[in-house]
């Protein structure tokens, strides 16, 4: 237990609180040398416990102006919050008199303070781990952060694991050569296992040299579940019918947050909120693809609280501390107890208050899975993912970075990099394929070495040449791989955020769609931007974003399944959900807790399987294409599939039978693997590990369409590295991340071995089970064929043929059959039929007709 | 893999799934874009992109010449990715091209942008333009309508995008009007352009006819006048 000089103590007492228990903990913590880690519900007083030490060190010890001056480092996963936590600490600073400098340092920090920064270091520096990698490529970086006592680590929870803590824990492990006297203090929301965050924080990698501070838990949340008036949705995700009850608990509370799933639903569910609002109630709209600008607005109006809800999404559930939300509503299924507990806390920042909540299920599955979150979140079971292993692409980024600061020896930095605790167990092998990779490539095929970019001296010193390199990494820095976006521009007014690029290639003009909360109709693309004017008729789009999608964590899903197979557990569900597993019941029979549930029947023209498995949505759209792919090989003809959050459903033009075969352990042999090399995944993944190892350029928003792009796309080089040089360094650091990512493979061996285990238990019936209608009504199918491109093409082709008669001579008939069909953009749209497919795209969904434009 | 005749200038063509053209009366294959040591080309400016494409790429043009048999080879320019490109060819796949063309009667190399002089060691002649019965060769289309029916050119890789029922498909592909023919860029690290880009469907007034490369065969369609975008194919309803 730390103790706090009087001046202290007084400035607590003049406000009327006390430093709490933890607070003090950690205090004693770091005063003895230690690096710590803090654990404590949102509204404990985090941040100020993280800076205590450093604020009572400078109290005792002033520091001069000058090159010593920095003293605290601050590293937040939010630009935003690193200035929000400046203006915070202002205010004890400046009524102690402390002596101290506090000054941020983002991407939007001007270059002449950058500059003076390097010079005259405030001492207390606050940064993002992006910022902090640009400061690290400094020649300088050494004098500068020579002195530095402390690191503050925020959010530490949302950053370990990913790809960006990966480049902050390397960046950390450079401080520690740097500035071996500095301790470090992370701070955490509450999380199911904290000792791999205190192994990421640690200065050796090792979770026992960092000591532990659990702050007391927080109040329990009240947590309501609420349903629509009238008849529970069967399927669909929005939850626009219970828009009527959140728009009167809007109005009820003082200040409501209502977190949604995906940027598409936040339009809707903001455009529905509107049209209910008789009472002219503020309300906002906050999400990624909003312009920055905008969002700050929104967040501005939030903490003067102007607004009295404001509607967001994952863009939200880190950040500024606003205190004075009264309420969290969330729309559709939860998806994850850590992430809810995370937005729950957003309400009320004042930990020993109960945060007030609603969940609001938009159908009857997500209403079991709201209860079975609100049982673990009682049961106190939070759901976490394990630590994996940081990324080859982001160690070659930080070896280029180190390069650019000054010369190195390959055994000292592979040492420091292994006190990284995501790269503790990286061999010397990859370390060394990484430093090649960085120096030319480093290819089998040696013909680069005219071009090499390090060098080595008589004493093994790598030394980087020429400035072309740090020109490149300074562009590139960072571990972001944005998708390619367009910017939205209104005519003749201003930016309002950005759609990505697929989404502006699927508008025609006159098209309308709902974006930042408005009506937009599509005018034409210029080079830089999407261009539209407000207003449009029709039925309006919402852009949608690959991916965005949380799928259900093995936890929440084993509660589910739990529920479902425990009639005695059924009082806890609404009547109207009991009836539907009544119904569930007689018709079939209820998914069992081991083991697994496959129902077969016909509807319409062909023959539906549906397979109760609860592994997630991603899990099930990989099972899905294997189980096709082996339902296939059996002649069954499947004709496509569907993967929600809890079941897969095939259909194909044959009965399928001898159901056990699809479901064996071994289809996840070849028929993954064919599928892995030729998988969209794969490709993908590939392009983010080649950006951020610095093979190909990044995408700077807006700058690629002029001037002439000289990157190569990646799925060229994907092809012919695959076939040259299957085992070069990127093509494993991509088989490794997509292995670790797709912990659905896992979940489907999981699931696998738990049918065989348990046994599948085979329904034959006449017609769909009710539990199968949510699935039947989804959206978002995938057609077998799903690499099969050729497949789709040859049946479009034959249909044009068709259509055209098979007019193959071309010269006039040609001309007939083209000018026959009106090229799109045409004026007179009313005339041309309307296109039936077009609605069926991914991720593209209509919106309700009854959405008029907000007022 | 299943070629498609094409009837242009009173001659047949065929149009190869790889990416190729044959004349089968003349035994002369046509291959445009070949870009070769497009990736030292990057690396040369610090991008080290994998420096396999050439040999890819030579691997692709052998299948095609031994599926064929040509006697003649023609290459609708921008053959090496840069006017030093012959100068940086690794001599294994130095060695392999010298073989290829060396066994056939001849080879004409149709100068491009990115490769204005001719390749220097190799065999075969060097212009800026081959004629050839009613068919000239190019690398950029002349644009205007007065061009005399029987143009093959390359250059602009055209691509085309066609929407399926998941979704859309791109590919690079040939496009033709009857008159003039584009080839796609065959080369393993070549792009495409848009065939609605105005740069291409300025070319075809009239619209045109794209086939889109399948690993087995060829994808028709038909692709709308000046600026417009390819019709969208009815297809048949979706389940449920």
């Amino acid at each position: 237990m730390g103790t706090l000089p009087e001046l202290f103590q007084a400035w607590f007492a003049d406000r009327g609180w006390a430093p709490r228990p933890h607070q003090l903990a950690l205090l004693g913590a770091v005063q003895g040398g230690s690096s710590a880690l803090l654990v404590a519900p949102t509204g404990g007083g985090k941040t100020l416990a993280g800076f205590l030490p450093s604020l009572v060190d400078l109290h005792e010890k002033p520091r001069p102006e000058g090159k010593g001056s920095l003293h605290t480092l601050y590293i937040s996963p939010l630009k935003a919050l690193a200035v929000d936590i400046a203006r915070n600490l202002t205010a004890p600073v400046e009524a102690m008199g402390l002596p101290i400098r506090i000054e941020t340092r983002t991407g939007d920090t001007p270059a002449n303070r950058r500059a003076r920064q390097r010079v005259d270091p405030p001492n207390f520096l606050l940064t993002t781990p992006e910022s902090l990698a640009l400061l690290l490529t400094l020649p300088d970086a050494g004098e500068m952060f020579a002195g530095l006592h402390a690191i503050v680590v925020d959010e530490i929870h949302a950053l370990a694991g990913t790809k960006r803590g990966d480049q902050l824990a390397l960046g950390l492990a450079r401080l520690a050569t740097l500035a071996p006297g500095a301790r470090r203090i992370g701070l955490s929301a509450t999380v199911a296992h904290p000792t791999p965050l205190r192994a990421y924080l640690s200065p050796t990698g090792r979770p026992e040299d960092v000591a532990l501070v659990q702050g007391a838990p927080g109040a329990a949340p009240s947590l309501d579940i609420l349903l629509p008036e009238g008849r529970l949705p069967w399927g669909g995700h929005m939850g626009l019918a219970s828009m009527p009850e959140v728009y009167r608990r809007i109005r009820g509370a003082g200040v409501t947050i209502v977190f949604v799933n995906t940027r598409a639903q936040s339009e809707l569910c903001f455009q529905a909120l509107w049209r209910l609002n008789d009472d002219n109630l503020p309300i906002g709209l906050h999400h990624g693809s909003l312009t920055v600008e905008q969002r700050r607005k929104v967040e501005a109006a939030m903490a003067d609280g102007r607004l009295r809800a404001v509607v967001a999404t994952a863009s939200l559930d880190l950040g500024i501390d606003w205190g004075a939300v009264d309420q969290v509503v969330q729309v559709g299924a939860p998806k994850g107890v850590s992430r809810l507990l995370q937005r729950i806390g957003r309400a009320n920042h004042r930990m020993d208050e109960a945060s007030q909540a609603v969940l609001v299920p938009a159908n009857r599955f997500e209403v079991i899975e709201c209860v079975a979150a609100r049982q673990a979140i009682s049961a106190n079971e939070l759901d976490g993912d394990p630590p994996r292993e940081g990324g080859l692409d982001v160690l070659c980024q930080h070896i280029l970075a180190v390069a650019v600061a000054g010369p190195f020896h390959p055994n000292d930095l592979y040492r420091e990099v292994l006190r990284a605790a995501p790269y503790a167990s990286l061999s010397r092998q990859d370390f060394d394929d990484a430093l090649r990779f960085v120096e030319d490539g480093g290819y089998a095929l040696q013909s680069y070495d005219r071009f090499r970019r390090l060098f080595r001296d008589a004493e093994g010193m790598i030394h980087i040449r020429g400035p072309a390199a740090a020109r490149q990494l300074r562009m590139n820095l960072g571990t972001i791989v944005e998708t390619p976006l367009v910017k939205v521009r209104l005519r003749g007014g201003p930016v309002l955020g950005e759609v990505e690029e697929w989404f502006v290639s699927t508008l025609t003009a006159g098209d309308c769609f709902i974006f930042a909360g408005q009506m937009l109709r599509f005018e034409g693309l210029d080079a830089l931007a999407c261009i539209v004017s407000r207003g449009g008729e029709g039925d309006p789009r919402v852009p949608a974003y690959a991916g965005s999608r949380m799928p259900l964590t093995t936890h929440l899903a084993a509660r589910v399944r739990g529920i479902l197979h425990d009639p005695k557990s059924w009082p806890a569900l609404p009547e109207s959900v009991r009836e539907w597993l009544r119904l569930q019941q007689h018709v079939s029979v209820m998914p069992p807790r081991d083991g697994l549930l496959v129902e077969t029947f016909p509807r319409g023209d062909r023959w539906f399987l549906v397979a109760y498995c609860f592994e997630g949505r991603l899990a099930h759209q990989t099972l899905g294409m294997l189980v096709t792919k082996r339902m296939e090989r059996l002649g069954m003809a499947p004709l496509g599939y569907l993967a929600t959050d809890y079941v897969l459903a095939c259909w194909s033009a044959f009965e399928p039978h001898g159901i056990e075969r699809l479901f064996e352990e071994d289809i996840l042999g070849e028929e993954l693997e064919a599928w892995m090399a030729e998988s969209s995944m794969l490709r993908r993944t590939f392009r983010n590990i080649a950006t951020i190892a610095g093979l190909i350029e990044k995408n700077h928003p807006g700058q690629e369409k002029s001037g002439r792009t000289m990157t190569m796309n990646a799925d060229l080089i994907y092809d012919v590295l695959r076939r040259h040089e299957p085992d070069h360094i990127l093509l494993r650091a991509t088989r490794r991340e997509a292995a670790a990512g797709l912990t659905d493979v896992a979940r489907i061996s999981l699931l696998l071995a738990r049918a065989r285990a348990g046994g599948i238990r085979h329904m034959a019936l006449d017609r769909a089970s009710p539990l199968s209608v949510p699935a039947l009504i989804e959206e978002g199918r995938e057609w077998v064929a799903g690499g099969a491109q050729d497949a789709l093409l040859a049946e479009a082709a034959d249909l044009v043929a068709e259509a055209t008669d098979g007019a193959d001579l071309f010269n006039e008939i040609l001309a007939n059959v083209t000018e026959a069909i009106p090229p799109r953009g045409d004026r007179d749209r009313a005339r041309r039929p309307r296109d039936p497919k077009r609605r069926n795209a991914r991720f593209i969904r209509s919106a309700p007709k009854n959405l008029g434009a907000p007022r | 893999m299943n070629a498609a005749p094409l009837h242009i200038a009173g001659q047949r063509l065929m149009l190869d799934p790889a990416g190729v053209a044959i004349w089968p009366a003349e035994k002369l294959l046509v291959v445009s874009d070949l870009h070769l040591e497009k990736g030292s080309s990057f690396a040369a400016r610090g991008s080290f992109v994998p420096p396999y494409d050439t040999r890819e790429t030579l691997e692709r043009l052998a299948l095609a010449l031994r599926r064929w048999r040509p006697e003649r080879l023609v290459l609708l320019g921008d053959s090496f990715h840069d006017r030093h490109g012959c100068a940086r060819l690794h001599a294994s796949d130095c060695a392999a091209l010298q073989r290829m063309l060396g066994a056939l009667a001849q080879v004409v190399w149709v100068l491009g942008n990115h490769d204005p002089e001719p390749p220097v060691g190799l065999p075969g002649t060097a212009t800026e333009e081959y004629r050839h019965g009613p068919f000239v060769f190019r690398h950029i289309a002349q644009p205007g309508r007065a061009v005399p029916p029987g143009e093959l050119s390359g250059h602009y890789h055209p691509k085309a995008t066609m929407p399926v029922r998941s979704g859309a498909v791109t590919r690079p592909c040939f496009l033709t009007d009857g008159r003039r023919l584009l080839l796609p860029a065959f080369g393993a690290y070549t792009g495409g352009l848009e065939v609605r880009d105005p740069a291409i469907a300025s070319l075809f007034p009239r619209g045109g006819r794209a086939f889109l490369l399948g690993a087995e065969r060829l994808f028709s369609f038909p692709t709308g006048p000046l600026r417009g975008a390819a019709p969208v194919p009815e297809t048949a309803n979706a389940p449920p």
